[in-house]
């Protein structure tokens, strides 16, 4: 088991790597810069500013400076920012981030996996069919349709639910955001759910443990979760790619001043630092979830870990 | 009272009826064989007794057990039955077992659930079970997942599993199906050694099996119970024509005509073969070790040995699909290139395959006519189109199939016809040699025997030459003109088929025919089975590689290797083969 | 699957259609027409957004560009994912370990991300956005080819043809190839949501079509600064956006369905 995990943990540091490489040339090949605005800069000034951010080394002097930066955790300065550096940006935004977007994953999880199981316990009955219905226009809706969509229906023409995050503080103002979020989340783990435990609950090993009469609560609890929530855990490396994602969504629609939202901001401002910094930070993150996810599925499956 | 009583229970599916009014009866403590060919409803009927078909399948009639009514009950109910009265035993123990579950576990939640035990108690007793069973080292067991035990250690745990909560009734359907023919005979005693006084109900598809261990037989057909009655009584004096049928299909050791020695001239020559698997030197398999045959004119040579033996991987590197690590394969006096490619066309024309799953072997998307006709596309290119739907249709007439055949896709074939098509694509080019590798397995009884007889009308009719490869002495038995016996990758034994069965040389060829069940209740059980399974061919024992297995084994036998030499007119791999006598059962 | 099927093609129609029978056009604004509700009986159906274009017309070519995009994409993504998928399953050994090895890399990238860097580093143009939605889509088509492939490549009829001769290129083209086409038809069919998924969401975050023209992302877009006075504007294009992931969505499932059940013996 030490062994597994220490393979993957060396597994990952290329693709880390590959991503710096790769984000850091996007970004330096990228004509303009977020400078260009402020249009017949004085040249010294121009020079200064060149100078300041180190832009008039060669590339790869660049990139060494901004790999021993990031190996002390130092993703630099912001450009568009002036007075903060991208540390502190993902300091503020992120915990925000993290806060909603744990949320709708564990709701996602909850929900989907426990309607996934009903719905295969009860194949072709009519609770099967709606929650399958469910769940197919749970994935075909885009989060950002249904986000605004909610917002015009419990927000705007209820009034149930405040439509924007600034300037609330109850817990009301998570509910929105968290259920947009999860909601493909939701109905992509129940379909995934509801396919492999009927998949599971038909195999042999199922019908040998009808046979020792142990009953339908044990057998999903012994025998049938476990392997049931293998493609339930191997999703969970997209899902946590497709949260991330829709976060920038979400945020941008309620208002929520989280990672998302500097993203967007900083790509549509050309602040390539902070840009490069949390694609970085994402990718880190996404990497790191995705090693934990292939650990537990070590964890379950014993025919894995051998490999 | 008998214990079981079954009364007018029928199974349908939709319109189709599975089992069909069936009644009949099991006392305390018996023993009760259930034999039929595959598709006579004896499984669904097992299933039936615990309640465990699947949904759409619709049940009538009446199962009683001590004389309560268990049809119609609900899952809850059946559930304090379950183990607890009657248990199962299933067919392949890979599938039957939870994969994601240690061995321990899975027997503890019987004993959990039906409340025989709980904490330290239970943990003793799952591994006393174990022990029972004959795992070795059963406290270490109990913490092994499946996978990490061989197919004879499974199917023990699935037995400790079905006898632990002592149930009355124990149900077995084709428990040895899965299994080598030396393990299956270790499997089936530890059954009736352990079982006591529970009363068993044994399902197969071979008679030969029950012989000797079943006090009474239903003989099944097509859903229906044609005939009951004493297994001594059914096997001397069957009435119906499908138990004739099926006591025929049920081959034998000891009758039936042997095929005389052929002396033709030498057409293939294998030269020391070594076949093996992986670069890296430590993690090697050696399939195929030093292997020397050859074969003549118009000669079957059968091939035999369990799973592991080692008997597929030289029939992969006589065909080119394997390269071989060293050795030689001569054919017609020109040696033949390692791999495929490099053969000359004539070369791989003269070398053909049949294949032992029938369906797999035909491409799904391509009908009998195109699959057929694809050798003489790549080697009679001039041939028309006309001409060669002619040369398909003359062939599958051959091969025992019409017309009407031509335009079916694989899926729409039966097993026994998608293996006559098998043969016909394989014989198009009007091959030399023939390789069937376990060509008859995937096949019941009766489809089996036409099979085989196809196979031997078509030898005398061209001359061909054919390498049997198979793990059914019976088949080798009606089949062959000499017999090759392989062990862990190596050849034990090579004789003629007469002096094979009639005086093996070698201690595993005689366990090999001592562990055949004979389909005589009379004379079914006498050699104690072969002890412990076939080692991994990562690790072969060093000097005889069947010394560990071995009663005649000597200290000499663990040290040095013993070479393949002639004596008493046969080939044999052992340094006492003149010291010992072995004797078959006949 | 036919319903799904039809509503598809009813929809294509319309859009390749609708806006050569509209008289209005997609780019003419009316300043003293602005926000008109849609409605039956004035020129415009889906009424005007906050410029006085007619939206009827901007959500007919909206339509057209995300399908363009979306199948052109999903083409993109089928000959990158099925070469790369087949080769590395039929040469298998250390070449498929190195190739599968780069697209589990691939996989742990925030893909999504760094087609916005992309966007945003290079001017978004219609060819970028392409070939951005097409290098995220072929890697699901490569693995499941490679699954695929190498599956079929042990399998017994594939060592038939071998045996009686059949060269490589006749292995791939008539053994091979055929029982792969079911299970890329049925994914092609799943992608192309996947990539109107991509290509609205970087339209949406303005990352992707440019004004004046449009996209069912961009108008979705539009309509969300709009929804309060005037829902028509974001219900109708995400109705639209939805009803069309939705019918690819069962169309995928129902194919997926009926190529189990062939395969099924």
């Amino acid at each position: 088991m030490l062994r597994y995990t220490l393979l993957r943990l060396l597994g990952a540091i290329p693709t880390l790597l590959l991503v710096i490489v790769l984000a850091f040339l996007m970004v330096h090949a990228a004509p303009g810069g977020p400078f260009d605005d402020e249009r017949a800069l004085p040249a010294e000034v121009a020079e200064k500013i060149e100078e300041a951010y180190h832009l008039d080394e060669p590339l790869p002097q660049q990139f060494m400076r901004y790999l021993s930066g990031l190996v002390r955790g130092d993703l630099g300065p912001s450009y568009g920012y002036r007075d903060r550096t991208v540390d502190e940006v993902i300091g503020f935004g992120f915990p925000v981030s993290l806060q909603l977007g744990a949320l709708a994953m564990l709701l996602a999880l909850v929900v989907g996996v426990g309607c996934g199981t009903v719905a295969a316990l009860r194949q072709d009955s009519l609770l099967d069919r709606a929650v399958m219905a469910f769940a197919m226009t749970g994935i075909s809706i885009p989060v950002f349709v249904v986000a605004p969509v909610l917002v015009l229906l419990l927000a705007v023409k209820l009034q149930w639910l405040p439509a924007g995050w600034s300037g609330e503080t109850g817990a009301a103002r998570y509910f929105l955001p968290v259920i947009t979020l999860a909601l493909p989340q939701i109905a992509y783990i129940a379909r995934l759910t509801r396919a492999s435990m009927i998949d599971v609950l038909s195999s042999d090993f199922i019908r040998t443990a009808r046979a020792q009469g142990l009953g339908t609560k044990a057998i999903i609890r012994h025998h049938a979760l476990k392997p049931a929530m293998l493609p339930v855990l191997s999703y969970m490396g997209p899902a946590i790619a497709a949260i991330l994602t829709g976060s920038v969504v979400v945020e941008e629609v309620f208002g929520i001043p989280g990672l998302g939202q500097f993203f967007v901001r900083a790509a549509l401002n050309r602040d390539y630092t902070l840009v490069l910094g949390i694609v970085i930070f994402y990718a880190a993150l996404i990497i790191l979830l995705n090693l934990i996810v292939d650990i537990l599925y070590g964890v379950i499956d014993p025919r894995v870990r051998q490999r | 009272m008998s214990l079981l009583e079954v009364t007018e229970l029928s199974v349908r599916y939709g319109e189709e009826t599975v089992v069909d009014d069936l009644s009949f009866s099991v006392n305390s403590g018996e023993s009760v064989g259930i034999v039929g060919e595959s598709g006579s409803g004896k499984s669904q009927t097992a299933l039936a007794l615990l309640g465990l078909l699947p949904r759409n399948a619709n049940l009538s009639g009446s199962i009683r057990l001590d004389g309560n009514e268990l049809a119609g009950k609900s899952d809850e109910e059946l559930d304090r039955v379950r183990a607890r009265r009657i248990a199962m035993v299933f067919q392949d123990p890979a599938q039957a077992l939870n994969p994601y579950l240690r061995v321990g576990r899975q027997l503890r939640q019987i004993l959990l659930q039906h409340r025989l035990a709980s904490g330290k108690a239970a943990d003793v007793r799952v591994i006393d079970m174990l022990q029972r069973v004959g795992l070795p080292d059963p406290v270490r067991q109990f913490r092994a997942f499946p996978h990490e035990l061989s197919g004879g250690m499974r199917q023990r745990v699935m037995i400790a599993s079905a006898l632990i909560a002592e149930p009355d009734l124990l149900v077995a359907d084709e428990p040895t199906t899965a299994l080598d023919v030396t393990v299956q005979a270790q499997i089936l005693d530890l059954l009736e050694t352990l079982r006591d006084s529970t009363a068993l109900l044994l399902i197969t598809h071979d008679l030969a099996i029950v012989a000797g261990r079943c006090e009474r037989l239903l003989i099944f057909d097509a859903g229906k119970l044609i005939e009951s009655g004493a297994t001594t009584a059914v096997f001397s004096s069957p009435q119906m024509p499908k138990t004739k049928q099926l006591l025929a299909a049920a081959a034998r050791l000891d009758t039936g005509p042997i095929p005389a020695p052929v002396s033709g001239e030498t057409l293939l020559d294998i030269e020391r073969l070594t076949v093996s698997y992986g670069k890296a030197a430590a993690q090697r398999l050696q399939a195929v070790t030093d292997v020397s045959l050859s074969l003549r004119t118009a000669e079957t040579l059968a091939i035999v040995g369990e799973s592991g033996s080692g008997k597929s991987s030289l029939v992969r590197a006589l065909l080119g699909l394997v390269p071989p690590q060293s050795g030689a394969v001569v054919y017609a006096g020109s040696q033949l290139a390692g791999s495929l490619q490099a053969r000359l066309s004539g070369q791989r024309r003269d070398l053909q395959l049949v294949f032992q799953d029938p369906v797999a072997a035909l491409n799904p998307q391509m009908r009998v006519q195109k699959i057929v006709a694809e050798p003489l596309q790549v080697h009679e290119r001039g041939l028309s189109s006309a001409k060669r739907r002619e040369r398909v249709a003359a062939m599958l007439a051959k091969a025992g199939l019409d017309k009407s055949f031509l335009d079916r896709y694989p899926h729409q074939l039966s097993g026994g016809q998608a293996q006559r098509v098998g043969i016909a694509r394989a014989l198009i080019l009007g091959p030399r040699i023939l390789i069937c590798d376990e060509a008859v397995a995937a096949l019941d009884g009766s489809t089996r025997e036409q099979v085989l007889e196809l196979l031997k009308n078509l030898q005398r009719e061209s001359g061909l030459s054919i390498i049997f490869i198979s793990h059914d002495l019976a088949v080798v038995r009606s089949m062959s003109h000499r017999v090759a016996v392989m062990y862990l990758g190596r050849l034990l034994e090579v004789a003629d088929n007469a002096s094979l069965f009639s005086t093996p040389r070698h201690p595993y060829t005689k366990a090999l025919l001592d562990a055949v069940p004979v389909p005589d209740p009379r004379r079914a059980l006498q050699a104690p089975p072969l002890g412990g399974e076939a080692p991994s061919m990562l690790s072969p024992p060093r000097g005889c590689v069947f010394h560990p297995r071995c009663a005649y084994a000597k200290a000499r036998c663990s040290e040095q290797r013993p070479e393949l030499r002639e004596f008493a007119g046969v080939r044999v791999a052992c340094h006492r083969a003149d010291e010992i006598s072995l004797n078959a059962r006949y | 699957m036919k319903k799904s099927g039809a509503i598809l093609l009813a929809i294509l129609l319309l859009a390749i259609v609708g806006p050569w029978l509209s008289p209005n056009d997609y780019l003419t604004t009316n300043f003293d027409g602005i926000l008109k509700p849609p409605g039956l009986s004035g020129a415009h159906l889906f009424g005007t957004d906050d410029l006085g274009r007619d939206l009827f017309v901007r959500t007919m070519l909206g339509i057209r560009v995300t399908l363009l995009v979306a199948v052109v994409a999903s083409l993109v993504s089928l000959v990158i994912g099925v070469t790369y998928g087949a080769v590395a399953g039929y040469v298998g050994g250390r070449v498929d370990a190195v190739m599968m090895r780069f697209v589990d890399t691939l996989y742990a990238l925030p893909f999504i991300f760094l087609v916005i860097l992309l966007m945003v580093a290079f001017e978004r143009n219609f060819l970028l956005i392409f070939v951005a939605i097409g290098a995220i889509n072929w890697l699901d088509m490569a693995r499941i080819v490679r699954g695929q492939t190498i599956s079929l490549r042990e399998r017994e009829f594939v060592d038939a043809a071998r045996l009686v001769g059949v060269s490589t290129a006749g292995i791939i083209f008539r053994h091979i190839a055929p029982n792969l086409l079911g299970i890329v038809v049925v994914y092609v069919t799943l992608t192309i949501p996947q990539a109107i998924l991509v290509e609205s969401f970087l339209s949406f975050l303005g990352l992707g079509i440019q004004e004046p023209q449009t996209s069912l992302g961009a108008l979705v877009d539009a309509g969300v600064n709009q929804m309060e006075g005037a829902s028509w504007t974001l219900l109708i294009p995400a109705t639209l956006l939805a009803l069309i992931l939705l019918c690819f969505n069962f169309l995928g499932d129902a194919l997926r369905d009926f190529f189990d059940a062939r395969r099924a013996p």
